[in-house]
């Protein structure tokens, strides 16, 4: 595999992910497929912001910890990660900020002969970048046409002066793939939930679920969309049933500690049987955590949440491909089964940007009932197969009641024990239903060598890296995609034959440990990673490394 | 259609000389007359907390949703948001709407959704069997609160003049006919309409003859003047033993909240086509 990175720090504030996008559209014009790392404290001004945008000749999903490009947009920047430094790392930096050996750019000059602003500054390091990789300069136009939106003119004339104070210094080869679109997570699950048929969006803000409240928010005239932030998560849930049951499709986002106001809604959601889209994106716990960094020590969570016994759907995908079909997917089963359905991110996944080349077309079909609704209409009645067709009000001549109580089929409260029993059941049935279904869609992936008897199994955002580490070193790589119903047919037919099974997992205890032990799948080895940050090469590949040789 | 079609064969199960019954017998009148003056029953949804003012979502023969405690403006909040079309009210329990309901009902009211919530506020839970509420006096004697309570009520009526709210009204469960009026034109009232219904609770909390001899009918011919709104909401504050106004008490027209969001139309482009329009700025 062909590829290389570049790093780009500076402090908060700086613009470091704006800038970093705009260096992996350059390589994405440069025909590479990208993966792009943001990494940032949980403040607004000051402290050390990064971003490492790896490029290679076949689709990735990681970073790597070695640089060969680093732009240094303060002196802090060099010191901080002088280990990712190897000794032909080309150095590009403020001169006006930065003493050290490398290519110095003397923004202050650029930009003063010119009179222009200081937040044009990141320019003259973006050209700077550009000739020392070699880029065309019409590539460089090209890219801040599309994606420098404003005062393109004038960043591209400081751009061209960073151009020009340049050298040549670690060229790369201009590769005939055409651009692809560049997304992060969120904006794929974004996306995938507006391919979905989504009309409303209820959310609070909280990171790393938040981008896609902006995200939505900002396109709410281009989509169709009604997009509100009310004031609180249990607010959230609550507003997002009620639209539920008046016929909008609606999906709601946060992370753990906005879901735990959510709890009582979700658990209204399976006794009253009113479909709703839970988008949680995770971050480390326990409580306030570490809020811009990420981890996967929710699943358990997700699964036990909400008081009772009722069937959700949880799919946790692994790149923003599968964020786009998958999130569509949760929205259909929530729909046709009338449950919570949740889709499972964490900030490595939702925050990073990925080269997308998905067809807008979703792959995966749920086809719905077509049962109509019998007039009388009771809300609640069904044929044996637990689903009850819904109808929303206004429905002329009947009525549709919802109710949190044990209810009859009209929807009116009830004790008795019979017709308890068979709301039990009713719940029951779809569950296995649903099961039944999963089993029959790409509920689980295999890639690596699949006869190999040594696999890595993942889930959610360590998809990459463990397909990278297993190509590499002729592993299984297995990834269950949907978490709940468990598809345990389908992975134990991903794990035949395998004889040590290597979990990776971003957690201390192992999340999906306990529920490879539930369906008996004995994991051999558990990698952890507990520090927020994410897994990259070559860190998780020597940890691999060492336990299979 | 006659009004006995609008109750659900549910066995009622309130106390005798339970407030709840003329609250009920209301709510039918006003859908009925709704009903003829063309507003049909389809459209009529009933939100309700947990208590026992809830029941009554069992009882009324209209679309309902018996949500949680405390989550009726919620709920009501996002089906007015999907289908404007929609005639949302809520009845609340004051329990269930001044306790934990509380942060969703003051900013309905900053909103001014229009929804309409009808408080069923008796000063005591009922169903849990007779502890203090947010509108119980000082002092009240409650199974939670056995040597009396030790903080004052709030006057749910001033606060919701103070959070926004553009239609706000008192009344009492033994003047039917005061009462048919107020939730009509609460109903019919385009914005959030806010009415405290004062109803003795029979088995734990009667206070027929304490409202009697204090409840009168305040008439105002300046409905938009906020100032003389705030004096009527403080002349009784749910402690003293003064006078207690009842009637409607402000009234003003604001924009909606529900009117300032996107409603999907027929002609739209498929979506699809503008995922991928969209997909085209970002390579």
């Amino acid at each position: 595999m062909q590829e290389f990175s570049v790093l780009v720090g500076g402090k908060a504030g700086d613009g470091i992910n704006t800038t970093g996008y705009v260096i992996a559209q350059l390589l994405n014009h440069m025909g590479y497929y990208v993966f792009m790392y943001y990494d940032y404290p949980s403040l607004i001004k000051g402290g050390h912001n990064f971003t490492i945008i790896r490029a290679a000749d076949e689709r990735i999903g990681t970073h790597c910890e070695n640089v060969d490009f680093i732009l240094a947009l303060n002196a802090e920047t060099l010191q901080i990660h002088k280990n990712r430094m190897k000794n032909d790392t080309v150095k590009i930096f403020n001169g006006d900020l930065v003493k050290s050996e490398g290519i110095s750019v003397p923004v202050s000059t650029i930009l003063k002969s010119n009179n222009f602003p200081d937040v044009m500054k990141n320019s003259a390091i973006v050209g700077a970048f550009a000739k020392a990789a070699e880029i065309p300069w019409e590539v460089v136009k090209e890219v801040f046409i599309l994606h420098e939106k404003k005062l393109t003119a004038e960043n591209l004339l400081v751009a061209e002066k960073g151009y020009e104070a340049s050298i040549i210094s670690f060229p790369i080869q201009r590769r005939n793939d055409e651009p692809r679109p560049l997304l992060t997570g969120n904006e794929a699950v974004s996306l995938g939930l507006v391919n979905g048929g989504l009309d409303m969006y209820i959310s609070y803000p909280m990171t790393p679920s938040s981008s896609v409240l902006h995200f939505l928010a900002e396109n709410e005239d281009n989509f169709g969309l009604k997009v509100f932030h009310p004031e609180s998560e249990i607010a959230v849930i609550l507003t997002a049933l009620g639209a539920s049951y008046a016929g909008n499709k609606v999906a709601v986002g946060t992370s753990g500690g906005g879901f735990c106001l959510m709890t009582e809604g979700l658990s209204l959601s399976g006794q009253a049987e009113i479909p709703v889209v839970i988008f949680m994106a995770q971050r480390p716990g326990p409580s306030t955590g570490l809020p811009t960094y990420s981890g996967q020590t929710d699943l358990k969570f997700i699964l036990n949440a909400g008081q009772g016994e009722f069937p959700r759907f949880i799919v946790a995908p692994g790149d923003p491909v599968e964020a786009y079909t998958w999130s569509k997917t949760a929205m259909d089963i929530a729909w046709k089964y009338q449950v919570p359905s949740f889709i499972l991110s964490d900030k490595s996944l939702g925050e990073s940007t990925y080269s997308f080349d998905n067809p807008v077309q979703s792959e995966i079909n749920i086809l719905s009932s077509d049962r109509q609704p019998e007039i009388p209409y009771n809300r609640y009645s069904e044929k044996n197969d637990g689903i009850s067709p819904m109808a929303h009000p206004p429905f002329k001549g009947e009525i549709i009641k919802v109710n949190s109580y044990s209810h009859t089929d009209e929807g009116i409260t009830t004790e008795d024990p019979e017709i308890v029993k068979r709301q039990v059941i009713k719940r029951e049935i779809k569950e296995k239903m649903l099961l039944e279904e999963i089993e029959n869609l790409p509920s689980v992936n295999l890639s690596g060598d699949k006869n190999a008897d040594t696999a890595l199994v993942s889930w959610g955002s360590n998809k990459w890296i463990c397909r990278e580490i297993a190509r590499r070193h002729n592993l299984r790589a297995v990834q269950p995609v949907v978490l709940n119903p468990f598809p345990e047919k389908s992975l134990k037919n991903a794990l035949k034959g395998v004889k040590k099974l290597i979990l990776v997992e971003d957690s201390k205890r192992g999340q999906l440990l306990d529920l490879l032990t539930l369906s008996h799948i004995n994991v051999d080895i558990n990698i952890q990673k507990f520090d927020g940050r994410p897994n990259s090469i070559p860190e998780l590949e020597e940890k691999i490394l060492k336990v299979i040789s | 259609m006659s009004d006995e079609n609008l109750i659900t064969s549910a066995q009622n199960t309130w106390c005798p000389g339970c407030g709840n019954f003329t609250i009920q017998h209301s709510l039918k009148s006003v859908i009925s007359v709704l009903e003829s003056e063309g507003i049909s029953r389809e459209r009529c949804v009933l939100v309700t907390g947990i208590g026992c003012h809830a029941k009554i979502a069992d009882y009324m023969k209209i679309n309902s949703f018996y949500s949680l405690h405390g989550r009726t403006i919620p709920v009501a909040t996002g089906i007015k948001l999907a289908n404007p079309g929609l005639i949302v009210f809520c009845c609340a329990g004051d329990g269930d709407l001044y306790a934990e309901g509380l942060e969703h009902l003051i900013f309905a009211a900053k909103r001014n959704i229009d929804i309409s919530v009808f408080v069923h506020d008796n000063r005591v839970y009922g169903l849990t069997t007779g502890q203090y509420t947010p509108t119980s006096p000082l002092g009240f004697k409650g199974r939670s609160t056995p040597h009396g309570t030790k903080e004052l009520p709030f006057n749910p009526v001033e606060l919701m003049l103070c959070a926004g709210a553009s239609f706000i009204a008192r009344t009492y469960t033994k003047h039917p006919p005061d009462m048919n009026i107020i939730l009509k034109e609460a109903i019919l009232h385009k914005g959030f309409s806010f009415v405290d219904i004062l109803q003795i609770c029979a088995s734990y909390y009667n206070l027929t003859d304490f409202y009697n001899k204090r409840i009168y009918r305040k008439e105002s011919n300046d409905l938009e003047n906020f100032e003389s709104a705030c004096i009527t909401s403080r002349e009784w504050d749910y402690e003293t033993e003064s006078g207690i106004p009842v009637g409607i008490f402000y009234k003003k027209a604001r924009p909606c909240f529900e009117n300032s969001f996107m409603q999907k139309k027929p002609g739209d482009k498929p979506v699809q086509e503008k995922i991928k329009a969209f997909l085209q700025t970002r390579k």
